[in-house]
């Protein structure tokens, strides 16, 4: 909606103004784009480099100093039992994003199978999926997990199951609201009436249209379950010593969160910046495509 | 009253002032430029130097095909541009404003008072939740033209001026309660309510059917004469056009190609392309010479009919106590398809067309009835059905669009049914790749495009190709060209009628457009609510006598000549006889609330039955040849149109 005299008020700038605007606009994207693609890129390298570059072992404890400040001995300060907390962050990095990795892959990917098959089988199939995953959405995600590991006691598979679980049903809502506008493309339809089976139609007809949303959807789903995943661990829930995660790390290190130790804060500060990072990249990629819309 | 009359004599006023101004035209544009920006920021020029006037009490036609830019330039009239677009120069004079001077607001003051607008999809343009006297008066008591009680007397005067039912009360009812065509109207007295200088008409009557689009167009037109509006209407139709243009500008790519009155447009085209369109519009007389009728001397096996509908009946809701569904889509349709042949199904929106195609490719399963092969029953659902039997009858979609996989390149779109169901692949598989975009026309570069990089046209043939690669019997297409240019669609016509000549394919064929299925089939089919109201040779079908609502079909196809519209009988012209109560039946006469001969006493109580006609094939109604004959007006002569 633009209005006539906005170019032709100045017959000699209209060529360049509309043409910087959104050369402008497109550099703007990509910088934010960037901005979370250094930040996942960085996390991602911790998590596999992580424990071989810290300076100490993560569970030494190197001095009597707790809860010190940024030294050249503690480049991110020490915890409650001085130990270094640049290495216990390294070194809770991999749990961090590696169980909510494994566990939104789980959630994610179940869901789109499950949706698929719904939104092509259709009829009372669809219907009885759908409500009884519904019924599992009602349920409190850290209610359920409580649940879940009052039950079965923690264990790595357990939170990742649970994680799983809790975030699955809101991965195939989204993914069957995608796929019955698919279906009813008249090229599934063509597929049909070719007599093509199932599986062909949906995974080479369906699948590839509809997979960029479900990527955008399985960032934003990582970072609700590196939250739960993180909650849990700062209730004891989670990951059990001697292993870490981020979560644990805020939790060990609570009582020195009067002083303002940088212990309690880097984890947090940590959590935070993984978070920041998925949603600036997924957001920017959802953008990217809207403006493509 | 009073002020309705005051609001034409004011029309008549400053038409009067203008008189001295008669060189001064009411609409002046002059050099006027449209870009839009592509996905890479670059700017592509959409309108280029367009010049144009319309005189007061004039009706302008903009015509051209799909990215002509007819529509653009006539959005720029209110000074406005689509997201994306912006008007580069050039200027725009409407009466005293000088349209690309005023800022925002002073627009805003203009749209909907000066200038009106009636778009094409009248369902999208009301709100549903306010009823239709609030919407028309709106833009008047917006703008302070008039209070309230004028501005409903005035709809009121424009509601009886648009022929719609009920005038007084129609105005109570909400935007879902009122048909299609109506709605159309109600738009018009919309835009008209505030009396403006310039109404812009953008297809208003595209998304109708053609038996709907004749009672609107006989509406504006009534309506334009009578309040000596100016208007500029936007149609890619010229038969449309025709009909209700004084003067017509023919544009293609932003560009003008030819500035004409109509008749001059129409009889002596200067420009190549008006000539290009003028012939596509009559595709009969083209495709004619490639139809071919079957030898009358092929074997009898040879000649058994390839596929054969008996009693199919199809529909959704609640089975009833005979078990047949509670709506039926289709209801009891008996045809056959000869090899080699083509069978048009034709019918309005609503009518079951597309449902009939489906429940042949077993998508959707019939509740009663058969469908036969070559003499072996099909299975109703796509699960009983052979790979050879899908291989054998192909669907076409209507809109190539979104019947091609966007993500899959075309040659991945053609390899999948060779593979599928005569498992080429390798060197074979690219050699009958090749054969095919050959036989369809289409260069042998596009195997690596996405469908997104095809023109309509192109995707359409794509399309077809998909379905000769299985090397089918039965081809459904199912309104395979409503959604092309009329120069694309005669282009994939004759391609199918040659397609057929050589492949000795058959087409179930079904479209609402008369004049396409008149070009390309050997047997019409017509079908009204569900129900096959007639089924004849295309000669019979196109002679008197005919199925009452074949006739009025028939006469509703604009014909691309002036005056046509007053001519011709169409629908609403005469009064239907009266009828007493109808028989709660479901098998009643689905045609008889809009029959124009209608029998009391047998019409509503009886169900009619198929009989034969003298001429040819079969019609389902209670009135004999020769009644039929009497009462039906001739229909209005089109030259350029074989049969």
């Amino acid at each position: 909606m633009k209005a006539l005299h906005d170019s032709t008020g100045s017959p000699a700038g209209t060529p360049a103004s509309p043409a910087s605007a959104p050369a402008r606009r497109v550099r703007r994207h990509s910088t934010m784009a960037w901005i979370g693609m250094v930040i996942v890129g960085f996390w991602i390298l911790m998590a596999i480099l992580g424990p071989s570059i810290s300076p100490y072992d993560a569970t030494a404890i190197v001095d009597t100093d707790v809860f010190s400040g940024m030294s050249h001995k503690f480049l991110l300060g020490s915890d409650y039992l001085g130990r270094d907390m640049l290495s216990r962050i390294l070194f809770g990095t991999r749990a961090t994003i590696g169980l909510a990795l494994a566990a939104t892959v789980l959630a994610s990917a179940t869901g789109t199978a499950i949706a698929l098959f719904a939104a092509f089988s259709g009829g009372w199939r669809d219907a009885v999926i759908s409500r009884a995953l519904d019924a599992l959405i009602s349920i409190p995600s850290k209610m359920f997990a409580l649940m879940m590991v009052a039950t079965f006691g923690s264990s790595m598979l357990l939170l990742v199951l649970t994680a799983a679980i809790t975030y699955m049903p809101g991965a195939y809502r989204i993914a069957r609201s995608l796929a019955v506008n698919v279906q009813a493309m008249e090229y599934v339809q063509a597929a049909r009436a070719r007599g093509e089976g199932v599986w062909y139609i949906m995974t080479v007809e369906m699948l590839p249209n509809m997979i960029r949303p479900v990527l955008a959807d399985f960032g934003l789903r990582f970072v609700y379950v590196v939250l739960l995943l993180s909650g849990l661990s700062f209730l004891s829930l989670g990951v059990q010593p001697p292993d870490a995660d981020w979560g644990s790390l805020v939790r060990e290190n609570i009582s020195g969160l009067g002083e303002g130790a940088l212990a309690v804060i880097m984890p947090a500060l940590a959590i935070a910046s993984l978070t920041i990072g998925v949603n600036l990249l997924i957001d920017n990629l959802r953008s990217k495509r809207a403006a493509k819309e | 009253m009073k002020q309705f009359d005051i609001f034409l004599g004011k029309e008549s006023g400053a038409g009067g002032a203008g008189g001295g101004a008669a060189l001064r035209p009411l609409v002046e544009v002059q050099g006027l430029r449209v870009n839009a920006r592509k996905d890479d920021g670059s700017q592509v020029e959409i309108v280029k130097n367009v010049n144009f006037t319309v005189a007061r009490g004039e009706v302008l036609a903009l015509i051209g095909e799909s990215g002509s830019g007819k529509t653009t330039i006539a959005l720029s009239l209110l000074g406005y541009a689509r997201a994306g677009c912006h008007i580069a120069g050039g200027q725009v004079r409407i009466g005293e404003r000088q349209i690309d001077q005023m800022d925002e607001k002073a627009l805003l003051a203009m749209r909907g008072h000066h200038v009106a607008y009636i778009a094409q999809s009248a369902a999208a343009a009301f709100n549903p939740a306010r009823t239709l006297m609030d919407q028309v008066i709106e833009s008047a008591l917006q703008h302070g033209v008039m209070d309230k009680a004028s501005a409903m007397r005035k709809a009121v005067e424009l509601f009886r001026a648009l022929a719609l039912p009920n005038p007084e009360k129609i105005g109570e009812r909400y935007p879902h309660q009122v048909s299609g065509g109506q709605l159309q109207r109600v738009m018009a007295a919309m835009a008209l309510v505030t009396g403006p200088e310039l109404v812009i008409l953008d297809e208003p009557t595209t998304a109708l059917d053609v038996t709907t689009q004749i009672e609107v167009l006989r509406a504006f037109k009534n309506v334009v004469k009578e309040l000596g509006t100016t208007a500029v209407y936007v149609s890619h139709d010229l038969a449309v056009v025709a009909q209700m243009a004084d003067r017509i500008i023919v544009l293609r790519d932003g560009a003008v190609r030819e500035t004409g009155s109509t008749s001059q447009v129409l009889h002596a085209p200067a420009d190549s392309y008006t000539q290009c369109l003028l012939a596509a519009a009559s595709p009969a007389a083209r495709v004619v010479q490639l139809r071919e009728i079957l030898p009358e001397t092929m074997p009898a096996e040879a000649r058994a009919p390839l596929l054969r509908i008996s009693g199919l009946v199809a529909g959704y809701g609640a089975p009833d106590r005979l078990g047949l569904p509670g709506v039926r889509i289709l209801d009891d349709i008996n045809l056959t398809i000869q090899r080699g042949s083509t069978v048009g199904i034709i019918g309005e929106s609503g009518s079951g067309k597309t449902t009939l195609a489906r429940a042949v490719a077993g998508m959707i399963a019939p509740a009663r009835g058969s469908i036969q092969l070559d003499g072996e029953t099909l299975s109703p659902t796509l699960e009983g059905r052979t790979r050879e039997q899908f291989r054998r009858v192909q669907i076409v979609f209507q809109n190539a669009d979104t019947a091609l996989n966007p993500s899959h390149s075309i040659g991945r779109i053609l390899n999948r049914p060779l593979s599928f169901y005569h498992g080429l692949k390798g060197d074979a598989m690219r050699r009958r790749t090749a054969e095919l975009l050959d036989l369809v026309q289409l260069p042998a570069s596009v195997i690596d495009r996405l469908p997104a990089e095809l023109s309509g046209g192109q995707k359409q043939r794509v399309n077809l190709a998909r379905a000769l690669a299985a090397k089918p019997d039965l081809i459904l297409c199912d309104e395979v060209t409503s959604a092309l240019d009329t120069v694309v669609a005669a282009a994939i016509l004759e391609l199918l009628a040659e397609l057929r000549r050589e492949l000795q394919v058959s087409y179930m064929f079904i479209s609402h457009d008369i004049s396409t299925v008149r070009a390309i089939c050997d047997d019409i089919v017509v079908l009204y609510a569900g129900r096959m109201v007639a089924n004849r040779p295309r000669e019979a079908m196109m002679a008197p006598p005919y199925h009452p609502y074949s006739h009025l079909l028939l006469s509703s196809v604009p014909a691309m000549q002036q005056g046509w519209l007053e001519q011709v009988a169409g629908a609403g012209q005469h009064k239907l006889p009266p009828i007493g109560a109808i028989d709660p039946s479901p098998d009643i006469c689905a045609f008889l609330p809009r029959c124009a001969q209608r029998i009391d006493g047998v019409c509503n109580v009886v169900p009619p039955r198929r009989r034969n006609m003298e001429h040819g094939g079969e019609i389902l109604c209670h009135r004999s040849d020769a009644d039929l004959q009497q009462s039906q007006t001739p229909l209005v002569p089109v030259e350029g149109v074989t049969i």
